[in-house]
């Protein structure tokens, strides 16, 4: 069942115009500047990064809602972009996604049998007593009582909202779930029953999640491979254990040492590679390696060129200094 | 690291189901309830409703009928006062109170025909204008705003004097008076819900655009807009009879309310009551349905929702 690569990503681009009125002409933001990636069925790919690194335009592009400014994204071997209704239409239905915010994802005006129904409506030729099934059916996949569905969403506490919106993302039986940080509104203790049906359904229906998100204790427990993202750009990309035994980047280490530890006996030799200073404007990014001002291996050639993401063992990373093995 | 361990509880798989839940429409009137001014305005506007509708079996008099040997005839507590026009007769004869009864419907269904018109039209409109956004919101926006700019009963007038006088005209009038409001409060309400993350659900689970606009974001913003309808219903039952005074709407014999002002103008000094029995009609109504929308603010207005 794993393997199959459902989407394809290849220097994925996304530019905004920002400001500019009727005289002033507009400045241009890059909320994503070439990211490449591949997600295969039954594989969890996660996204992580600082707010404002772009995770959530690469949800926004993977689940075409919006169109790559540049670059090529295949979903299912197929480019979404040209295509024609039908196929566009059968793309959609094989990528989903799960918001953060579980209280702004469900229609407050619609019970959450009608949520739910609602892909099938527009989708398939169900009539309305195979779409009632495969709601109750769903709903007890995800562990929610099927009489819940005649209830708003506003009586549900988060998690089983954040249930609800699974299973909405399920109904079309969709090959890619895109789960843009779908735990980091929860309770820790509800956070983890979420991550768990999470990996369940996974299992069972061979889905592939690409999981965007800023907690890296989340991603350690779900990941199969990690995609580190700064300003836009990925800046090491490798499979969880490795990526969390040996990280490679100088960002990568940064953030790995800022994850707070609970056990006073296991807490790490104090990294002395926590980031200091801010994320820079990605209107304005600096000139070279975009993490250069903030790094501390950083040099000359990091001012001045911007490193492209180099293969090293299983693992890409975009850096000079490891490229030179300049080590810490 | 302090992350989820392995060894987490399973699922809880079991959420209680609980009684079930009250309906909205009983929820609704709990909450509404609790205003008492507009459990009465809305207990004056159902009778108000029932007086239009029965008025025929109300009403003492037919509405213009005229009684030769009762002119001015005050109301039945005044001197010269009699039990046959309880509330006195006009210059013509004809008894005010059978005519205020009948008025009634005029009054009414002009309230709701104008806000049908404009809830209708302003809808669509801000919807429109609210999805497409660039320059044809930019357009639409500042058409309304010249709407806006030129005072309502003016505005009105221009209408009715283009289109002639007349009960429907001065209705249609008043609708594209009231229109901008609505245009401005579905798109400022669309603005909101389109940066949800349920419509982009919506989208990516594959919506159109008319599912988006109807069906996704359109209930979403109907609190305000039946908040504004009911204010702008007491509000265009005024204008309707300012038509009516200045003669631009309804046209007599009709008993409508402004009209009956209109027609009783040279004898306000004279009998007071031809004045007084429809402006308080008038008065008594507008009032009875500002306090139906102020109660219904309370309950739908989420920003004053307590809860």
């Amino acid at each position: 069942m794993t393997g199959e690569v459902v989407v394809a990503a290849r220097d994925l681009c996304r530019y905004y115009t920002v400001g500019g009125g009727l005289f002033a002409r507009g400045q241009i933001l890059k909320a994503v500047d070439g990211a490449s990636f591949t997600l295969r069925t039954g594989r969890t790919l996660a996204v992580v990064g600082e707010s404002g690194c772009g995770k959530s335009t690469l949800a926004r592009l993977v689940t075409m809602v919006e169109r790559p400014s540049s670059g090529r994204l295949e979903i299912c071997g197929t480019d979404p972009v040209g295509v024609d209704r039908e196929t566009k239409r059968r793309l959609r239905r094989s990528v989903q996604i799960v918001f953060q915010d579980p209280y702004g994802s469900l229609n407050p005006r619609q019970k959450v049998a009608t949520i739910l129904a609602e892909p099938l409506v527009i989708n398939t030729r169900k009539s309305a007593r195979e779409r009632r099934e495969a709601v109750a059916a769903m709903m007890r996949r995800v562990g929610l009582r099927p009489e819940l569905g005649r209830r708003y969403p506003h009586m549900f506490s988060g998690g089983q909202r954040q249930r609800i919106a699974v299973a909405r993302a399920l109904m079309l039986e969709p090959a890619v779930v895109v789960l843009d940080e779908p735990v980091s509104a929860l309770d820790l203790s509800i956070q983890a029953q979420v991550l768990n049906l999470l990996e369940d359904l996974q299992a069972e229906l061979g889905l592939a999640y690409l999981f965007i998100s800023h907690d890296l204790s989340v991603v350690r427990y779900i990941a199969d491979e990690i995609m580190v993202m700064y300003l836009g750009r990925p800046v090491e990309q490798g499979p969880r254990e490795a990526l969390f035994a040996e990280p490679l980047h100088p960002y990568t280490r940064a953030l790995l040492a800022a994850t707070p530890v609970a056990d006073p006996r296991r807490r790490r030799r104090r990294d002395r590679s926590a980031l200091g200073g801010e994320t820079p404007s990605p209107i304005d990014p600096p000139s070279g390696c975009p993490f250069h001002p903030r790094c501390p291996l950083a040099d000359a050639r990091c001012r001045r060129e911007r490193p492209e993401p180099l293969q090293r063992g299983d693992r890409q990373v975009a850096c000079h200094a490891v490229e030179e093995g300049r080590g810490p | 690291m302090a992350g989820p361990p392995e060894t987490l509880p399973e699922a809880a798989a079991d959420i209680t189901a609980g009684p079930e839940p009250p309906g909205p429409m009983r929820e609704f009137w709990h909450h509404y309830r609790q205003n008492r001014g507009a459990v009465v305005g809305l207990g004056f506007l159902v009778f108000l409703v029932l007086l239009a509708l029965f008025a025929d079996f109300v009403a003492p008099h037919p509405p213009d009928a005229q009684y030769r040997d009762a002119f001015l005839t005050p109301p039945v507590w005044q001197e010269g006062g009699s039990w046959r026009f309880p509330l006195g007769t006009d210059a013509t004869g004809r008894d005010i109170l059978s005519r205020i009864v009948f008025g009634s419907r005029y009054s009414l269904s002009i309230g709701f025909l104008v806000i049908v018109l404009s809830l209708l039209g302003g809808i669509t409109i801000g919807l429109v204008a609210g999805f497409s956004g660039g320059w044809i919101d930019s357009l639409v926006m500042r058409l309304m705003d010249v709407l806006i700019a030129i005072p309502g009963l003016l505005l009105a007038l221009v209408v009715v004097a283009i289109m002639g006088p007349g009960l429907f005209n001065a209705m249609f009038a008043i609708a594209i008076v009231y229109l901008p409001h609505f245009v401005r409060l579905t798109r400022a309400a669309t603005l909101a819900e389109l940066s949800r993350d349920y419509v982009t659900g919506s989208r990516v689970a594959g919506a159109g655009l008319p599912r988006l606009m109807f069906v996704t974001v359109l209930p979403n913003c109907m609190p305000p807009l039946i908040v504004q309808a009911t204010l702008s219903f007491s509000t265009a039952v005024l204008d309707m009879a300012a038509l009516g005074f200045l003669g631009m709407g309804a046209q007599p014999p009709t008993p409508e309310w402004g009209t009956m002002l209109a027609d009783a103008r040279e004898f306000i000094l004279r009998a007071w009551w031809v004045v007084t029995f429809p402006g308080m009609a008038i008065l008594l109504t507008v009032l009875a349905i500002n306090l139906v929308g102020d109660g219904l603010r309370d309950v739908l207005d989420p920003k004053l929702k307590r809860s």
